[in-house]
């Protein structure tokens, strides 16, 4: 076990001195570096809290805001820095409408993730997507301020690949 | 009437028997009411009026011969809530009658039940045969003309005795008010349990009264949208138990679970064709949802429609040439008829607001559905060709309307607000006057109507 997380650690290493000297990276190094406190970069954790997991969308949209756009941006690089994470895309829709379509609004929600995510370059293969519809609120109360965190994209990270 | 009354028992030896004897002896009792039949004073009940003064009726609690007087009781008291429930009969309280110690065999003083406003009157008497069986016999009476309408027996397993009742409730219903009933039927919906952010969901089956729940899965995985076939035991509903989520069919007697196709991504929105033997649905690719069918012999798919929108919650005409479905091709959710093999598609909602979960009558004669206007939630009806629409019920959230097996009442759920709010089965008749929650012991959901089962 010790042996395993050794190797681990020497790989996580051995990427990010890989990205280093990439120019692309360039900005990607001090976003990784700034939240770091607790975090180990290129950990599940360091994508929540120093990239941003999620998305938010209006009312019965797909398109994205800017501000969504930004965190895919950082989303994308953080992937390419961490090639051996694969993910799940989830597509989540507010309880304001009927159960079908929200199904497919989530899908829908997670296929404009995954476009902008490819056109940043992420490989395909890397990434899943799965709509919840409006089954998982994160939010329950009766008002726009919880509905409007609940129309979400998550990028969930499953785990090391390999 | 094949008796039904024994399903879900692999051996239908007692439900053939009640059939033989039913036939035999309810030639016998009927000859009469067939010769009333035309002099009959009792105005059938037209439910198809705008609000429907209930038709008052005397139902006497059943005679067990006093061994049976409970079971008797209880019987007659479910004839008595189903008929209540249908909005159509006033139940008159039992405090007013006043010829007493009624059973099968009793002659009415007509002129008593007259007397207390009755104008119709059921009677029966409960037996326990030496073979274990209930003997079951009843006797519809036309109060005015002093006239038998209906004059029945039957045998079936104690057990079975909530469907018994609900079968007498169908022949009551049936008689008075020229339409076939919907008691002896079930409800198939979704059991919701635990907090809002983590629901757990369960395919679960009851009586349309809410008795005698089932739950068919484990709730392991996120269930949704089951509908029943309309021609056997069989359920159709969207599970997310594997790597992605699918259209499950799902034998209620077996108990034999299989995925339908084997698509390139999720499906769900499923509903069976008329002669149960299609399974239609939504297929999601990328951001497009289309609708494709499924032969459920050949297990051949084929794509009905082709857009770059959201086509879903696809229903069948009952002659299963057309189709009715939502669609946002047009920039919101619309409902849009087509034929069965796509063409023609036709957008017929026009009225302000979002149409969505469109549900053919099995009548043929009205399509129900979900709208969304300012904020607000309503189940109502529409003709096939977008016209007279009505709105039944409004609210915080009504959704998902599902028709009873004889198109005269649609059941669907309403959910509450806030951490604490969950959804309720109700249902709600084609008057919109009568709604009647259904009540479950947890949240509940999706529901959808089984065929009559007898």
């Amino acid at each position: 076990m010790t042996k395993s997380l050794v190797a681990r650690a020497s790989r996580i290493a051995a990427v990010i001195a890989v990205c280093a000297i990439a120019a692309a990276c360039s900005q990607t190094r001090p976003d990784l570096a700034g939240g770091a406190g607790s975090v180990s970069p290129g950990t599940t954790q360091d994508f929540v809290v120093n990239v941003g997991d999620r998305i938010y969308f209006l009312n019965d949209q797909s398109s994205l805001t800017p501000a969504a756009r930004a965190t895919l941006d950082k989303q994308a690089q953080w992937l390419q820095a961490y090639p051996r994470y694969t993910i799940t895309i989830e597509g989540h829709a507010d309880e304001r409408g009927t159960r079908q379509y929200n199904i497919a609004l989530g899908a829908r929600r997670a296929a404009a993730a995954y476009d902008y995510l490819i056109a940043k370059g992420v490989n395909p293969s890397r990434i899943k997507t799965l709509s919840y519809g409006k089954e998982r609120p994160i939010a329950v109360c009766d008002a726009e301020s919880c509905w409007s965190q609940n129309r979400r994209a998550v990028t969930v990270v499953n785990g090391a690949g390999s | 009437m094949s008796l039904g009354v024994t399903t879900g028992y692999p051996n239908n030896r007692y439900g053939r028997a009640l059939v033989q004897s039913m036939i035999k002896l309810c030639t016998a009792m009927l000859i009469g009411a067939a010769l009333v039949r035309p002099a009959a004073a009792i105005v059938e009940i037209d439910i198809t009026e705008g609000q429907v003064e209930p038709m008052p009726i005397a139902l006497p609690a059943f005679s067990g011969n006093g061994t049976d007087d409970q079971l008797a009781k209880d019987i007659s008291d479910v004839v008595t809530a189903d008929l209540r429930r249908s909005g159509l009969f006033n139940a008159i309280d039992p405090a007013a009658f006043i010829q007493q110690g009624m059973n099968v065999h009793t002659t009415p003083r007509f002129g008593d039940w007259r007397t207390i406003g009755a104008q119709a009157l059921v009677t029966g008497s409960i037996t326990k045969q030496p073979d274990g069986r209930l003997k079951a016999e009843f006797r519809l009476w036309d109060v005015y003309a002093g006239q038998q309408l209906i004059g029945q027996q039957f045998f079936t397993a104690p057990e079975n005795w909530r469907r018994l009742a609900h079968i007498i409730s169908d022949s009551v219903y049936e008689r008075l008010t020229g339409e076939k009933g919907y008691f002896d039927t079930r409800i198939v919906f979704i059991d919701e349990s635990g907090p809002k952010e983590a629901r757990r969901k369960r395919l679960a089956i009851m009586d349309q009264d809410g008795a005698n729940i089932r739950y068919l899965t484990r709730g392991t995985d996120l269930v949704l949208t089951p509908r029943f076939s309309p021609v056997n035991q069989e359920v159709t509903y969207m599970s997310y138990m594997g790597e992605t989520p699918q259209v499950y069919l799902f034998n209620i007697e077996t108990g034999q679970r299989e995925i339908l196709g084997d698509f390139p991504g999720m499906t769900f929105a499923p509903r069976f064709s008329p002669d149960g033997q299609q399974v239609i649905m939504s297929l999601q690719q990328g951001s497009n949802a289309n609708i494709f069918v499924m032969d459920l012999r050949s297990r051949r798919t084929t794509r009905l429609t082709n857009t770059a929108a959201i086509d879903t919650s696809p229903s069948y005409s009952p002659d299963g040439r057309r189709i009715v479905f939502e669609s946002d091709r047009g920039g919101a959710q619309q409902l849009y008829t087509m034929n069965a093999d796509g063409s023609n598609p036709q957008r017929i909602s026009f009225g302000p607001g979002r149409y969505s979960t469109p549900v053919w009558s099995p009548r043929g004669d009205l399509i129900a559905f979900t709208k969304l206007h300012q904020g607000r939630f309503m189940i109502g009806v529409m003709r096939p060709d977008g016209k007279g629409e009505r709105i039944l019920t409004e609210g915080y959230h009504n959704e998902g309307p599902a028709w009873s097996p004889n198109g005269r009442v649609l059941t669907f759920f309403r959910d509450t607000p806030g951490a604490q709010g969950g959804p309720q089965v109700w249902t709600v008749d084609l008057t919109g006057y009568n709604e009647q929650l259904v009540s479950t012991p947890n949240f509940a959901s999706d529901p959808a109507w089984s065929p009559l089962l007898n």
